[in-house]
């Protein structure tokens, strides 16, 4: 870790206290000239792509998570070279302390935390509340955008195993845990898309067999920050039935609500094999001939499908 | 993507079809800058209508709050104009600019002006890379819902 790590007495119950940064804390650092030199460097990565444009964190960097970090033509992340060329860009180096916020209890800020995970950067933390914390505490906001001198990023083969599932993967997984992140309404299969959201095309509606349903947004308290660890503990140790050691894997609509709760169990609470399953339900929910419950049970995986 | 020349702009009026110009001859990036000064540009919603909410309708399809209304102003002689109102909040400015745009575009037109506008309007604007489906859908709505209300109106008064 290149740059000191946040002490809190908060933090310090959670299982990795280094990824996350206070508001207070980012802005003592910004003060004391921690963006001047390049080894901490501010992303803002919103849902919406005109945010950052309305006023961003002095500093701050804007990363799209559509134009960005997707590829283009195949549905999969960027490869090594464009992740080296995009983060140089931003005058991000392979040492740099990458601080990553944005809109909505940070839900993109999370995926484009995960995403920068698969290409193993080191430090990589988010601000604990987000873009409406930081507004929310009267903090300073710029619309100058910066032009930072660019960071020096090798060429990084991406490394998806470890937090990365693919739908064969999810196969082979089932009988152990999954998370559903969804709304309870996409849960039970009424609907195939986010409440007020457009529907989007999944043809079948439901969840992966045995998977609980933890709606993301559960793991975020009023102000966006993350939970304290006994709150977390309960929703996802007593309420989901996690146990210590446990293989999990969560998922969502297309990857990025799910990565919000990948991050509270990885990081958080410490479990060690964490899978983002991006691919989800607009993946799971049009496949052909994998099982699929509806209603509010969980159910059990058919005999057979493993 | 689409090939924009297969598109016609013939049915566009004329201030729509001046945006539609405007964000044809930017880069990508401009683009997205010209939406943003868009969403700044939206008017207030009136106080008549700022203090009742429950006369403004939701467009759903829209992945942030946006509500809209229409009402009818005579014309001297001629058929009515429609005038349109949006309410949509500052943190979502990528909704705003595209209402912006409609508001720009089509207030003050008549129902056969506001009819004859392609549906498929939105994508005129360059933006189906920065922007994602999601967003452009429910950018068509938007349209989509406008369209319905006027049809609808100019039915009740025909």
């Amino acid at each position: 870790m290149s740059y000191p790590v946040e002490q809190n007495e908060k933090f310090a119950a959670y299982a990795n206290p280094e990824r996350l940064v206070s508001t207070e804390w980012l802005a003592a650092a910004i003060d004391g000239g921690a963006l001047d030199n390049g080894k901490l460097v501010v992303v803002e990565s919103d849902e919406d792509v005109l945010l950052y444009e309305t006023g961003h964190i002095p500093g701050a960097v804007k990363v799209d998570w559509h134009t960005d970090l997707n590829d283009e033509v195949t549905r999969d992340y960027v490869d090594g070279q464009a992740f080296a060329l995009l983060a140089a860009a931003k005058g991000i180096s392979r040492d740099t302390t990458v601080v990553i916020y944005g809109d909505k209890s940070n839900w993109w800020a999370a995926y484009a935390l995960w995403v920068f995970t698969l290409f193993g950067h080191d430090d990589v933390r988010l601000l604990d509340g987000g873009r409406d914390k930081w507004i929310a505490e009267g903090r300073e906001l710029s619309t100058a955008v910066p032009s930072p001198a660019p960071g020096n990023y090798p060429v990084v083969e991406r490394d998806d195993a470890p937090i990365r599932a693919f739908k064969e993967d999810v196969l082979a997984h089932l009988g152990k845990p999954l998370i559903d992140v969804r709304s309870p309404e996409e849960y039970t299969g009424q609907r195939t898309h986010m409440p007020a959201y457009p529907e989007e095309g999944a043809l079948r509606g439901g969840h992966i067999p045995t998977a609980a349903s933890i709606p993301w947004a559960r793991a975020a308290a009023e102000d966006g920050t993350y939970r304290s660890r006994p709150e977390l503990e309960a929703l996802y140790l007593d309420e989901a039935g996690l146990t210590e050691g446990d293989d999990v894997v969560a998922y969502c609509r297309i990857g990025e609500r799910s990565s919000h709760t990948w991050f509270a169990l990885k990081y958080l609470l410490g479990f060690d094999t964490v899978r983002n399953y991006d691919g989800s339900w607009t993946e799971w929910g049009n496949a052909v001939r994998v099982p699929i419950v509806k209603g509010a049970e969980r159910g059990a995986v058919p005999a057979g499908v493993r | 993507m689409r090939k924009l020349e297969a598109m016609s702009t013939y049915a566009l009026p004329t201030a729509l079809a001046e945006i539609v110009d405007d964000f044809q001859a930017l880069s990508e990036p401009e683009r997205l800058q010209l939406l943003l000064e868009f969403s700044l540009g939206l008017p207030e919603l009136p106080e008549r209508l700022r203090d009742h909410p429950e006369l403004l309708e939701q467009v759903v399809e829209c992945q942030s709050p946006l509500f809209l209304t229409i009402e009818t102003e005579k014309n001297d002689g001629g058929s009515p104009a429609f005038r349109l109102f949006f309410k949509a909040p500052r943190e979502a400015p990528t909704t705003r600019g595209f209402a912006g745009v409609l508001h720009e575009g089509l207030d003050g037109l008549t129902a056969e002006e506001i009819l004859a506008v392609p549906d498929d309007m939105p994508e005129l604007l360059g933006l189906t890379r920065a922007i994602t489906p999601l967003r452009m859908r429910g950018m068509t709505a938007m349209l989509g819902r406008i369209k319905r209300k006027v049809a609808a109106s100019a039915r009740l008064s025909s």
